[in-house]
């Protein structure tokens, strides 16, 4: 009896490894809408970055002098890479995806210390990045309709077909900001979601149930308690609030909540990225407060800004209030609430 | 039965693992070839001991003596020959000795004559030095003193009393047997602590995964016909905190900075009703106690066990397995891992667990903490461990306190849930440890700084004085100079070996045509010197081990010899140094 032994002596079933596996499990359904409606890409895209994240991942270790097995093994860098080739265009080149998931690997990941040090969501650090330095090849959505071949697709982000006009699209969102400027107040939003034809039944086309597709992961993830429902619903309920207000105030110029939150990485952000906990609020007051303040930041970005999106933008501006937004919604403990 | 109940936040459910335990009655251990009672076996003041080595004794006869108010006297577990009274290995995690009480048996278990106390006619305050000196202590495991828990606060009536069977703690049946087989015992117990505590509702509660008891308790209660309650609560994990148990029967929050009756609410394990009623109606003190042994043996029971059986005793009656690779004291959340069998049963020892890699497997690698807030999410007191995670690690420890790590009851629920396999409990123990060592610096060193200036003060006093004593006698003095240069300097040497009075040297120089006087004057202030240097005491010397009683004795006699043959070795006095 040498070793040195510690109470409890009974262990929970959790570990890292299973916490980041179900996360991975609740993506799955949106990767599958994905898949369905805009082709294997994705899944060639997930195995890109995996694959890069892994590299990084072990390089940094070796560097860092730390166990390579047991922190390759934990699931995280899987899931940061699973969420940048989600967030990233599924037609890029391959270095895009590549470069973004090392940047974050390394950069946001283990030059902060490593797993649970990261101030930043690495996946959004890498969104961030690889749209600053290459917007033009992150704004390349494949245009809906677009039936390509799984060679067609592979030669495409390989870089051995060249990238033609009309292959690629806008986004839903894109689409709309896009006629808001062009049209100068002039054009109608309700008309243009019912007569173009990147608008599908309540949000753009396919998009919709990707998004859906996110929605039910979340749902999942949270009926496992992996999160919490604080975050998502304080995104999703900034995110509809300013939509909401600004939709009926000018109806003629906003869409309506329901086509903002299903479009986008809305969902992907509700359930997904502002639920990360190492980068995200941990009272469930701030995890409301976090993610409230992320939705309505993400729908100021990509209505009024000049990015197809602001989720990422909205979640790291967020990431640098959490320290102080923890600190002062530490909840009253055991004794000390007013009664 | 419709007792509302509140919940209390947080908690695990884990494997409870009680069944093989439970299959059996309460068996009565056999007396072991030694007991070794250790004195200090309750929160408190070390009981004195009161035999004597090589003293007979009988069964429940006094040994060790209360040392004050908060302390509980103990007991010989049977009759016969006090062997030895020595440093023993303790039944604590370090393995640490403590002084112990060695008795041999003479196997005729004869008990001392034991007369009931008339409880009902004696004065609380009577009924309470009954306890204290028949070694009730709480039973649960924390082993507080009883009767020091039975006074209601000034200004607060207590509105309930708390009586704990939810026994939460996995493996652990040893209440849940004594409610079965002995509750009309626990509940005239629980109406004398009502009594004394003047409460004007008892409620008992124990998990609702004991439904025997619960049974056996309630048909208790009517048999008796008191009005206690016994409700079933939510089983799960720590349910049987004392300050849990309140909150979910009372709805009030005990916070650490307060006492229970400051709410008007008292909290007893009902073991500890059950000695205390033995005692009083018997006048039988706590000799023995039920002691769950399970885990990886054959023969998983519960045992009435005399205090003071050797652990190994104990152990071999349940024929652990093979593969069996430590025993755990206390349940497998909360308890330690004994580090002797030789260590003894003692009153805080609730269950003995075999263990084996199956049962109780290495914990996997830590890894660092993601945040995930699954910590917070199960602390039953609403703390944020990560936080105190963080901080702890960085020995940030005032940060610690600030998030409140002295409400910890590390009940290990945040252990138990954490993904990363972080041993949260150690390092908020490792902080509390840290914390309190500081205080007593910081306590020593502010002592020491007081003595030093008062000692300052003196000095500067009695220079102060000397001076004016010596100004006022210079006139007088100047008529009669007669050179004594030899018997000065003589003094002189001495004043400067005596650290006392290391001033005077220069005192002597800057006057010396004050020869007689200062002569007089220097050996004044020897004889004082040496009179104070008699008169300190040696410190530290209340709770020195029989080891170094045994040292300082055998130092003390060496020092006389040598002081008996050369006289020249003591302090010899300046005036008699000047003959």
């Amino acid at each position: 009896m040498t070793e040195f032994s510690t109470p409890p002596y009974l262990l929970g079933q959790s570990s890292v490894r299973r916490v980041m596996l179900q996360v991975l499990i609740g993506l799955l359904p949106g990767i599958a809408a994905g898949v369905w409606l805009l082709g294997v890409s994705i899944v060639l895209q997930l195995l890109l970055a995996t694959l890069a994240a892994l590299a990084g991942e072990a390089l940094m270790l070796w560097l860092r002098g730390r166990p390579l097995a047991l922190f390759l093994s934990d699931g995280s860098a899987v899931v940061t890479a699973w969420l940048i080739a989600l967030a990233f265009p599924p037609l890029a080149p391959w270095w895009l995806i590549v470069v973004g998931t090392l940047f974050a690997i390394v950069v946001a990941k283990h030059l902060y210390g490593g797993l649970g040090q990261n101030p930043f969501n690495p996946a959004m650090i890498a969104f961030a990045v690889c749209i600053v330095s290459f917007p033009a090849l992150m704004s390349q959505w494949p245009a809906l309709g677009l039936k390509l071949t799984l060679i067609e697709q592979f030669k495409l982000i390989a870089g051995l077909a060249p990238r033609i006009d009309g292959m690629s699209g806008a986004t839903p969102l894109d689409a709309l900001k896009t006629a808001l400027k062009l049209g100068d107040g002039a054009v109608d939003v309700p008309t243009l979601l019912a007569t173009q034809d990147v608008f599908g039944n309540f949000a753009g086309r396919g998009w919709e149930w990707v998004t859906t597709g996110y929605l039910v992961g979340g749902l999942w993830l949270w009926q496992r308690r992996i999160v919490t429902w604080h975050a998502p619903l304080g995104f999703i309920g900034g995110l509809s609030l300013l939509a909401a207000v600004l939709w009926v105030w000018s109806p003629q110029q906003f869409a309506n909540p329901l086509f903002h939150l299903f479009s986008g990485g809305a969902m992907l952000g509700a359930f997904f990225i502002v639920t990360d906990p190492v980068s995200g609020c941990t009272t469930n007051r701030g995890k409301l407060i976090f993610g409230f303040a992320a939705g309505v930041m993400a729908y100021i970005i990509r209505v009024f800004g000049g990015y197809p999106d602001g989720v990422a933008f909205a979640v790291l501006l967020m990431n640098l209030c959490v320290p102080l937004i923890d600190r002062y919604t530490q909840p009253p403990i055991f004794g000390m609430k007013k009664q | 039965m419709l007792q509302h109940l509140f919940g209390f936040k947080g908690g695990v459910k884990p494997q409870t693992n009680k069944a093989p335990s439970v299959q059996e009655p309460i068996g009565q251990a056999p007396l072991p070839a030694r007991l070794y009672v250790p004195l200090h076996q309750s929160i408190g003041g070390v009981p004195n001991p009161l035999v004597q080595v090589g003293e007979p004794v009988l069964k429940g006869q006094l040994i060790g003596g209360a040392d004050g108010w908060v302390s509980a006297a103990v007991h010989a577990p049977t009759s016969g020959t006090v062997l030895a009274i020595e440093e023993h290995v303790a039944a604590h995690p370090s393995g640490l000795p403590t002084l112990t009480v060695v008795i041999e048996p003479d196997g005729r278990d004869e008990w001392i004559s034991c007369t009931p106390l008339d409880y009902r006619s004696l004065p609380p305050e009577g009924v309470r030095e009954a306890l204290r000196d028949a070694g009730v202590v709480g039973l649960g495991g924390a082993v507080f003193p009883s009767h020091a828990k039975l006074t209601a606060a000034r200004s607060v009536a207590v509105e309930q009393l708390v009586i704990n069977g939810a026994e939460c703690e996995p493996f652990m049946t040893c209440d849940d047997l004594l409610m079965r087989e002995r509750a009309e015992e626990i509940v005239r117990g629980s109406a004398i602590f009502r009594e004394l505590l003047a409460a004007r509702r008892v409620l008992i509660g124990i998990e609702d995964n004991k439904p025997e008891a619960v049974a056996a308790m309630q048909a208790a209660v009517q048999r008796l016909g008191e009005d206690h309650e016994v409700v079933a609560v939510p089983t799960r994990y720590p349910a049987g905190g004392a300050k849990q148990l309140i909150r979910v029967l009372t709805g009030k929050e005990v916070p650490a900075s307060k006492r229970s009756t400051e709410l008007g609410v008292q909290c007893f394990n009902v073991a500890t009703a059950y000695t205390a009623y033995r005692a009083l109606a018997y006048g039988e003190p706590v000799i023995s106690r039920i002691v769950t042994l399970t885990g990886n043996v054959l023969q998983p029971r519960n045992w009435e066990v005399r205090l003071g059986t050797p652990l190994r005793d104990l152990v071999a009656l349940g024929q652990p397995k093979a593969d069996t690779n430590k025993y755990l004291m206390g349940g497998p959340m909360m308890g330690f891992e004994i580090p002797d069998l030789a260590a003894p049963v003692v009153k805080a020892t609730n269950c003995v667990i075999a263990g084996s890699p199956t049962l109780f497997p290495p914990s996997p690698p830590e890894m660092p903490c993601i945040r995930c807030g699954a910590c917070a999410e199960v602390c039953p007191h609403e703390l944020q461990p990560f936080e105190l995670y963080w901080f702890a690690r960085a020995r940030n420890f005032g940060k610690t306190q600030e998030y409140y790590l002295f409400d910890c009851i590390e009940c290990g629920c945040c252990s138990y849930v954490c993904p990363s396999h972080i041993p949260l409990v150690q390092y908020f123990r490792f902080a509390k440890s840290e914390i309190w060592s500081r205080e007593r610096e910081k306590q020593a060193a502010e002592a020491a700084k007081a003595r030093f200036e008062l000692r300052n003060a003196r000095a500067e006093r009695e220079q102060a004085e000397k001076a004016d004593r010596l100004a006022r006698a210079s006139t007088a003095r100047s008529s009669e100079r007669k050179p004594a240069s030899a018997v000065a300097s003589a003094a002189v040497v001495e004043a400067g070996v005596s650290s006392a009075l290391a001033s005077e040297p220069a005192v002597v120089s800057s006057a010396a045509d004050a020869d007689a006087q200062k002569k007089a004057t220097i050996v004044a202030a020897m004889e004082r010197a040496r009179a104070q240097r008699a008169a300190v005491q040696p410190r530290n010397t209340g709770q020195l081990s029989a080891q170094q009683q045994r040292e300082i004795a055998a130092i003390e006699a060496r020092r006389a010899a040598l002081q008996a043959e050369s006289p020249l070795n003591t302090v010899t006095p300046p005036e008699r140094a000047a003959e």
